[in-house]
């Protein structure tokens, strides 16, 4: 770039101009960083500080600015210069605040900031200004799949907040699940009494509403195009098929309940007077609408005695049944017990449950059913056979660890859980799916490389980031909302579809923007692809995971900038190094690996590469910082987006460098994944994984090499971490590998 | 006595949780337990029990009505209210305790040769009688509790805390034979059976007179 102006800044504040030399680190910058102009400032977030460096961008046509004082995590308003880009050396928490303050460490510690600000010079002139995603879409319509109450919640929330809504529902009525019950637990004080579903009024509501187009008895045929764009057809039983084009989507498609007849030994499908929860709603609604008690179905006899079995086919270790808890259910047979209690308090109702769980206010309601006289029973079920008139359950006792029983039972109410409407597994194989007897049905029928439905964690349920994103699932702008996401009851899945419907909102307002969503949301930067490089080897499309990539028929892959998160999991997987990001790329980490000073052989001065991800590791570094939990002079820290975007290259160019070691940071994977991109670490470690071969080629210890799991909480362990680490390179010796590069 | 058991037989047939309810001080919390365990936990008897608090409300539910009242466990109670003070649902467990022996021992199930009952017996009659605690009689009653021989090993064994006693002017043997008393005895008589009385009616009890029953 002819036009390219540099400019560095050394802040002297926060103490900084007493622990290092920054007339020395001024020297550095334009000496070896090649910088054109390099300012020491006495503080530098302050507004003169900040009006100096305005002044250099508007008077002397500065485009790249490094400033050398704290993180770049902190004094990000102060230091936010649109137009220009702009790295960070953190000379504050990364080294004065990690070091020692002793005469003994200060030579040290003066080598480590001079990096750092060697690093920011070589990484700021390989960066660019990102000028945001050009594939934007303008649709602001928001589709709504299911009409339960979360789909409902969901469409009258958009509404509300001023946008239009497609809401499609597989059957001919709305109302789902809600519309089947008596009653509703309470969620209002004093959470004693059932009280009415309101879901009468709540259609009624949506249908009335002018932002809100209902089409009914409609299925999802096709799904193409990205937030702000996605073209949705929708088949619809009678009548001509539609497209609409919508700006983002919530999934909404609940739940199906786990069929009794699979549980013979709780008398499930044995008899008529063994019924699911939702089979007695159907019973006191018939009984309502008679103004009749409820009655045995066997025989239309009275009702004396009802038995609800907790955890019916849910928590179940054998691998036969649900293996989860559903976590409604608790409450959904207090609140059936209560049907009966409220109308004649001379019925024995016998809640066996193992853990009786309601949460929060449900406390209450538990306390309210025992005040009415509904019998808990601390137990597991054995059997439930008929007998007589009803049926006789045999249970063991957990507190008085004993066999017992109730002999004559005119109702077993068994509580089985919910099985999430999530469409097909799109990580089962086709084979598989082959020999499968019920095929699954796809719900979106998303026409992504990666398969037609959103990627599930567990148990069929929808992934999402459970801890820090809920409401965010592997497909960017694709919400999944209530009972497909996780179970749960009709209070939560109004919140749950009002968050869903708040984040889906975002995702098309920038979307239009050209900005990413979460965890990056606003990012401008979006990856890019020299296709004349690439070999077509789809590490990228397989890899990537939000679905972004899709594949044209030459199996180049195809971008789709919308849907994608900016982690840089499809740089870290090419290997031929094509695709990048305007601030961030091989070239951006590879300048700074190059760039730190490397001591000789013989100098006992190690140099440690340490990897780390921008989301946990690092702030976890910055607050080892603060709290002044000192590490290694030796090590070398990188922020990088994600582990998942880790190139290989850039081990080597480390490695090449004269690096005696490298550290790699990033967050747990698996099962209960922290990863803020899913995928990354988990990916990161496969691709790791390989790297010790390549290490026994060139004759080098595998632990030069090396990765840990950790925490954004991991204060006190990342720099123990990196102590033991930098003992241990200490113990097998410099690279041999110095001095070539 | 065998009567009223009969009676409140006949009258709750096997609904025991609600005869608990009805008969028993403070029983109308049992249904209120949550089955947490914190009483067993915390009861400073815990390991000697046969029926820990938690058990004890389970098998009221359960309707376990002979084993519960001829339980051990209520005797055993020191009323030191760790439970109470611990319980999150906040039920008077000690008093429950307390309601349940007195309530067993009325209706004659409560356990025979049980040394807590036989001393709170033996107190009671003892105090009753002159409106004054005779320590010396009350002592010897409970020492020849069990038999002749055995009460002269106990007080073999406690000779020197006698004597110890008797120097310091604590112990008066004259009072094994005249015992000193309150001063308006028949009024005192009058005033326990009009409690008797009170609580008969309030629990809905034909009048019985305190006292060993069997």
């Amino acid at each position: 770039m002819a036009d390219m102006k540099t400019a560095a800044y050394i802040c002297k504040g926060c103490g900084i101009g007493e622990r290092v030399d920054t007339a020395r680190m001024a020297k550095v910058a334009t000496k070896e960083g090649k910088m054109h102009l390099a300012r020491e400032h006495d503080f530098l977030c302050s507004a003169a500080g900040v009006q100096t460096i305005q002044d250099d961008i508007d008077k002397e046509g500065v485009t790249h600015l490094v400033i050398a004082a704290c993180s770049r995590r902190a004094k990000t308003e102060a230091f936010h210069f649109p137009g220009v880009a702009l790295a960070r050396a953190n000379i504050r928490e990364g080294v004065i605040w990690a070091r020692p303050d002793t005469a003994e460490a200060r030579e040290t510690t003066q080598e480590m900031a001079d990096d750092y600000l060697r690093m920011g010079c070589g990484e700021v002139k390989k960066m660019k200004l990102p000028g945001g995603n050009p594939d934007t879409g303008h649709a602001k319509r928001l589709l709504v799949v299911g009409g339960g109450i979360s789909g409902l919640t969901a469409a009258l929330e958009a509404s509300k907040t001023g946008y239009q809504v497609v809401l499609v529902e597989k059957s001919a009525e709305l109302g789902g699940w809600t519309a089947e019950l008596y009653r509703r637990m309470p969620f209002r004080e004093p959470y004693a009494d059932p009280q009415h579903t309101g879901m009468a009024e709540l259609i009624k509501e949506v249908a009335s509403d002018a932002n809100i187009k209902l089409i009914t008895n409609a299925v999802i045929a096709k799904t193409d195009g990205a937030p702000g764009r996605f073209k949705v057809d929708i088949s619809v039983e009678s009548g001509p098929s539609l497209t609409e084009e919508v700006g983002a989507i919530i999934q909404a498609t609940g739940f199906t309940t786990y069929d009794i007849a699979r549980l013979p030994e709780l008398g499930g499908g044995k008899s008529a007077n063994v019924i699911d929860q939702a089979g007695l709603e159907r019973l006191a609604k018939e009984a309502a609408d008679k103004g009749q008690p409820i009655r045995r179905p066997s025989d239309g006899g009275e009702v004396k005695c009802v038995v609800f079995v907790q955890c019916a086919g849910q928590r179940d270790g054998s691998g036969r049944h649900l293996a989860y808890c559903s976590g409604f259910c608790c409450g959904a047979s207090v609140k059936q017990a209560m049907y009966f209690k409220d109308a004649n308090p001379a019925i024995d109702t016998v809640v066996i449950y193992d853990d009786l769980r309601l949460p929060g206010n449900g406390e209450d309601f538990y306390r309210s059913a025992q005040k009415k006289g509904v019998t808990f029973t601390k137990g597991k079920v054995a059997s439930v056979e008929a007998k007589g008139d009803g049926c006789e359950v045999k249970f063991r006792d957990l507190i008085l660890d004993e066999d017992a029983a109730i002999a004559a039972a005119d109702l077993v109410v068994l509580a089985t859980g919910q099985v999430p409407n999530s469409g097909v597994n799109i990580d089962i194989p086709e084979e598989e799916v082959a020999k499968m007897e019920v095929k699954p049905v796809s719900i979106l029928n998303l026409a992504y490389r990666q398969g037609k439905d959103m990627p599930q964690l567990t148990h069929g349920f929808t992934d999402s980031h459970f801890i820090c994103f809920p409401y965010e699932t592997r497909r960017t702008g694709i919400y999944s909302a209530g009972p497909v996401r996780r179970p749960m009851d009709i209070a939560q899945a109004v919140e749950d579809a009002t968050g869903a419907t708040l984040k889906a909102i975002q995702a098309m307002e920038n979307a239009e923007l050209g900005r990413a969503a979460h965890p990056r949301s606003g990012d401008l930067s979006y990856p890019i692809v020299q296709l004349d490089g690439c070999t077509q080897c789809k590490r990228c499309t397989v890899e990537c995971p939000f679905g972004a990539i899709d594949e044209d028929e030459k199996t180049y892959p195809v971008f789709n900038e919308s849907r994608c998160r900016r982690c840089g999991t499809c740089m870290g997987a090419c290997p031929v190094r094509v695709i990048s990001f305007e601030n961030y790329s091989c070239d951006t980490v590879g300048a700074q690996i190059k760039a730190v000073d490397m001591p000789d052989e013989f100098s006992e001065k190690p140099r440690i590469l340490v990897l780390a991800c921008e989301n946990d590791a690092y702030p976890a570094l910055d607050m080892a910082g603060m709290q002044k939990n000192c590490y290694s002079a030796f090590v070398r820290v990188i922020p990088v987006r994600c582990l998942g975007s880790v190139n290989t290259i850039w081990i080597t160019d480390a490695l090449n460098a004269g690096f005696d070691g490298i550290m790699m940071l990033g967050c747990k994977h698996g099962e209960d994944y922290q990863c803020h991109f899913v995928k990354g670490s988990e990916l990161a470690s496969v691709r790791m994984s390989k790297v010790d071969d390549t290490l026994k080629q060139l004759a080098l210890e595998a632990e030069r090499v090396i990765s840990h799991e950790v925490a954004i909480t991991d204060i006190a362990r990342v720099p123990q971490l990196i102590n033991d680490y930098a003992a241990k390179i200490n113990e097998i010796g410099m690279s041999p590998l110095k001095g070539f590069a | 006595m065998g009567d009223l058991n009969q009676q409140m037989l006949d009258k709750y047939r096997n609904n025991f949780l609600r005869e608990v309810e009805e008969k028993v001080d403070d029983g109308g919390w049992v249904k209120m337990c949550m089955q947490c365990g914190v009483c067993a936990g915390s009861c400073t008897f815990g390991p000697d029990w046969e029926h820990t608090p938690q058990k004890i409300f389970m098998m009221i539910r359960a309707g376990k009505r002979e084993e519960v009242l001829g339980s051990h466990s209520m005797w055993l109670c020191t009323s030191c209210y760790n439970c109470m003070v611990r319980c999150p649902r906040e039920l008077p467990i000690t008093h429950i305790m307390h309601g349940l022996a007195s309530y067993a021992h009325r209706l004659g199930l409560a356990p025979k040769n049980q040394p807590t009952r036989d001393f709170s017996l033996i107190f009671w009659e003892n105090c009753t009688k002159t409106g004054r605690v005779n320590e010396l009689r009350m002592t010897i009653s409970v020492y020849f509790r069990e038999g002749f021989m055995s009460g002269v090993k106990k007080m073999w064994t406690l000779r020197n805390i006698g004597r110890g006693l008797f120097f310091a002017k604590r112990l008066n043997p004259l009072e094994l034979f005249v015992s000193h008393g309150c001063k308006d005895k028949d009024g005192l008589r009058r005033a326990l059976k009009k409690a008797d009385e009170i609580e008969a009616r309030r629990r809905g009890y034909a009048v019985q007179p305190r006292g060993y029953s069997s």
